[in-house]
């Protein structure tokens, strides 16, 4: 939503870059050879393991993209209950209401891991972009220093989490 | 009282003998990074943030709780020190959960602020998520072990200027927590007077105002400055 805030700088983007992997491209396989990819989320089941292999595999640059990939964030506030188990049993058994039981099928629902973990524990990750969510403007710089070839840089009024 | 000559960042300074190089520094317009620190409390030195270099000495010193000397040449921005500061500052973020984005603090907040000054853009360290409690049997106020840094504002401001007595620290190193009289619930404490110094106090999210929800509580460190001079300079000035 706040890439979305870039509003007509969307059009300046659009023109400069092609967009092959989003929620909105309908893509179904991570393509090889891409520029720069804007990872956002933390990493928490085995499924966005393989995902950020894969992506990192066939990228040139990783830009962790707000405070999830950066830090784990509010994803991460399940990491203290410690193990996968202990989080399923109290989200599906002690907390349910109605129909408790732990959701398992094989190749549909991909096991939990034990932590979230932020994207740099999991990938090298070359450039991070705080924030929750992170403001169009930040967004906008970066995207510009990126496409003008020069170093990713942000100011300290730029970096703050949260 | 006799005055002082000191040198900080290849500046000319002259300070009072009881001086720290943090006040110091300070009168000279240099700033000096500090989190334990508050003006009005008696410094401690804890949270090392504003460790500084001091020719002829290889340890690092706080410059908080260190006092000037004739002729001292002090450093306060060195990459060195600049690099033990993100450390320090990476280490805090990764003890406790920091969760800036849905703590009554976001935004008002001296760990979040000081860890943009310094760069830190992520934390290099694995996040070590302990399990705390949140203590709101307070009538008013509530404590959130998990944004504490253990700075000590808080027992300070209870001990010496309200006098209470009520904030202490159990516990060693990681394991360290606020606790209330004789580690029990906030809400039984026999000697709290619910004053609130603590609360304004605090640099983080962990003591608050119950009531606050996220990055809506401001605290109103006015009150802390008319205790202060009311205090120095008998001024009791609104």
């Amino acid at each position: 939503m706040s890439f979305l805030d870039l509003d007509e700088g969307l059009l300046d983007l659009a023109a400069r870059a092609d967009l092959v992997f989003s929620p909105v491209v309908d893509a179904k396989e991570y393509p090889e050879n891409v520029d720069l990819a804007l990872v956002e989320g933390a990493v928490c089941n085995e499924e966005h393991l393989e995902m950020a292999r894969r992506l990192r595999a066939r990228t040139r640059v990783v830009i962790a993209f707000g405070d999830c990939a950066v830090t784990g964030n509010v994803t991460a506030m399940r990491n203290p209950l410690c193990r996968a188990e202990c989080v399923l049993r109290r989200a599906y058994l002690e907390t349910a209401d109605l129909n408790p039981g732990i959701p398992v099928e094989e190749g549909i629902v991909p096991p939990l891991l034990d932590r979230v973990l932020p994207l740099h524990e999991v990938i090298p990750v070359d450039g991070f972009l705080p924030g929750c969510p992170p403001p169009a403007d930040r967004i906008r710089t970066v995207l510009e220093q990126f496409l003008d070839g020069k170093p990713l840089q942000l100011g300290p009024e730029q970096i703050r989490f949260g | 009282m006799a005055a002082k000559t000191l040198t900080i960042d290849g500046q000319m300074v002259g300070a009072a003998e009881d001086q720290t190089i943090l006040e110091a520094a300070r009168d000279a317009g240099i700033p000096i990074p500090t989190l334990c620190h508050l003006d009005g409390l008696d410094s401690v030195g804890a949270c090392r943030l504003c460790l500084v270099e001091i020719a002829g000495s290889h340890k690092l010193q706080p410059a908080c709780v260190t006092v000037v000397a004739e002729g001292m040449e002090v450093r306060t921005n060195t990459e060195r020190l600049q690099k033990y500061r993100r450390l320090i500052l990476e280490l805090l973020l990764a003890e406790r959960n920091h969760i800036c984005s849905v703590c009554v603090a976001n935004g008002h907040c001296e760990l979040q602020r000081l860890a943009a000054a310094h760069g830190i853009d992520h934390v290099r360290y694995g996040y070590q998520c302990p399990k705390l409690e949140v203590d709101v049997t307070h009538p008013i106020f509530g404590l959130d072990h998990s944004r504490c840094v253990l700075c000590m504002r808080c027992v300070r401001v209870c001990w010496y200027i309200e006098g209470a007595g009520t904030k202490n620290v159990s516990g060693r190193g990681s394991g360290s927590r606020i606790i209330d009289d004789l580690c029990q619930p906030w809400g039984e404490s026999e000697t709290c007077t619910s004053c609130g110094k603590c609360v304004h106090a605090c640099p983080t999210g962990a003591l608050f105002y119950k009531g606050a929800t996220v990055a809506e509580m401001e605290r109103d460190r006015g009150k802390l400055e008319f205790i202060v001079r009311a205090r120095e300079k008998k001024q009791w000035i609104v």
